[in-house]
């Protein structure tokens, strides 16, 4: 039991326990699962600047921001309680790729030598952290939703828009991670 | 009981579908939420800042699920635009299944929210920035390895160079607003 919770679990508990979120948020309060709208919600908190996008009444929306919330203390709960001693198993094909960047530390979740305060202050770490950051922010606003407002709550309510957004994000991300990303990584 | 009587009176509204008294303001300010369809609250009623918890509890499950899954890892996102993993596209699609079962049920039997509230989900509306806002995203998600909710889980797992990285997508976020009117949608 105990090792069945601190080992990665399988994409069949994941999957189906991320799409009862959908009816959870819906039957606890009507509220639709997305997440990329509580960055427009901290922006309309802290620096509306008169911006018409930014001129409303956030308070309402305040259960998106407790939500995320949840979702860090999620996340140190995980690796606390929950935590898996063993190094990330990752498909070998990608090793020996990122090899040839110097990437060889499978102990976190996400690659060391590129994502840590040390590597902020390298030209691909910069990049990656902030560079990548801001079309996270921008294209999902731009887009409306994220992977969770479009990709899990849009196609489970069956709205062809959300199938267009989830299809752009698949190809820019497809295009980027196999032609843009290696040229960042060699910097 | 307060709490009650206000919940009864206001269910009564919605459940009936009889007129609402809205406000000017109230308006504006659907008018300003609509703009983008995702995640607004379609909730008529108001509760005191208790409630809320529950949106807590199911934040932190799924902040659980996120990191024991590892779909907040950079290198399984890597592997699913590589294509050399099925885990992602198993995670997403089981999600998507269970998501349609879901909401196929709760309409199907007209199940209504805990309030006695009829759910509602709003339509989304196509515009060209689920295109290219779409494709903008997709660039940020492989190099940043992270969608907007695994940006919180990772900071709570202890990454916490990615605050820089959550504050530039605040800033990108704003940075749309500022522009929107420009962008072709």
């Amino acid at each position: 039991m105990n090792s069945f919770l601190t080992e990665p679990w399988p994409w069949y508990v994941a999957g189906p326990l991320i799409g009862l979120t959908v009816p959870a948020l819906l039957l606890l309060g009507n509220k639709s699962f997305g997440i990329s709208s509580s960055m427009r919600h901290i922006c309309a908190a802290c620096v509306p600047a008169k911006i018409p996008f930014f001129t409303y009444d956030w308070k309402k929306e305040i259960w998106n921001l407790v939500f995320v919330l949840g979702i860090l203390i999620g996340g140190v709960i995980a690796v606390t309680l929950l935590a898996n001693p063993n190094e990330i198993m990752v498909a070998p094909a990608l090793k020996a790729e990122l090899a040839n960047y110097g990437i060889n530390n499978y102990s976190a979740l996400v690659p060391v030598d590129v994502v840590s305060w040390d590597a902020l202050f390298t030209t691909r770490g910069l990049i990656m952290l902030v560079v990548g950051g801001f079309f996270v922010g921008f294209g999902t606003r731009y887009a409306g939703g994220c992977t969770s407002g479009h990709a899990i709550m849009g196609l489970s309510s069956l709205q062809w828009p959300s199938l267009v957004a989830t299809c752009c994000f698949m190809l820019g991300g497809i295009l980027t991670a196999n032609f843009i990303l290696p040229f960042i990584l060699s910097l | 009981m307060n709490t009650t009587d206000q919940t009864t009176q206001l269910y009564n509204n919605t459940g009936t579908d009889q007129d609402i008294n809205v406000t000017e303001e109230q308006i504006h300010d659907l008018e300003v939420r609509e703009l983008d369809s995702i995640c607004v609250n379609e909730s008529q009623l108001e509760h005191k800042w208790y409630h809320n918890i529950k949106y807590l509890l199911v934040g932190i499950a799924f902040g659980i699920v996120f990191v024991k899954a590892e779909i907040i890892s950079w290198f399984r996102i890597q592997e699913m635009f590589r294509f050399q993993s099925f885990h992602m596209y198993g995670v997403i699609g089981s999600a998507v299944l269970v998501g349609v079962i879901s909401v196929w049920l709760i309409r199907r039997f007209n199940i209504r929210t805990m309030y006695g509230e009829q759910v509602i989900i709003h339509p989304k509306v196509f515009n060209k920035g689920q295109v290219f806002g779409g494709l903008l995203f997709g660039f940020g998600w492989a190099i940043t390895g992270a969608c907007p909710g695994p940006l919180f889980a990772l900071i709570g797992s202890g990454a916490t160079v990615i605050v820089v990285t959550l504050l530039s997508a605040i800033a990108g976020t704003w940075v749309y607003g500022y522009f929107r009117e420009k962008l072709p949608h």
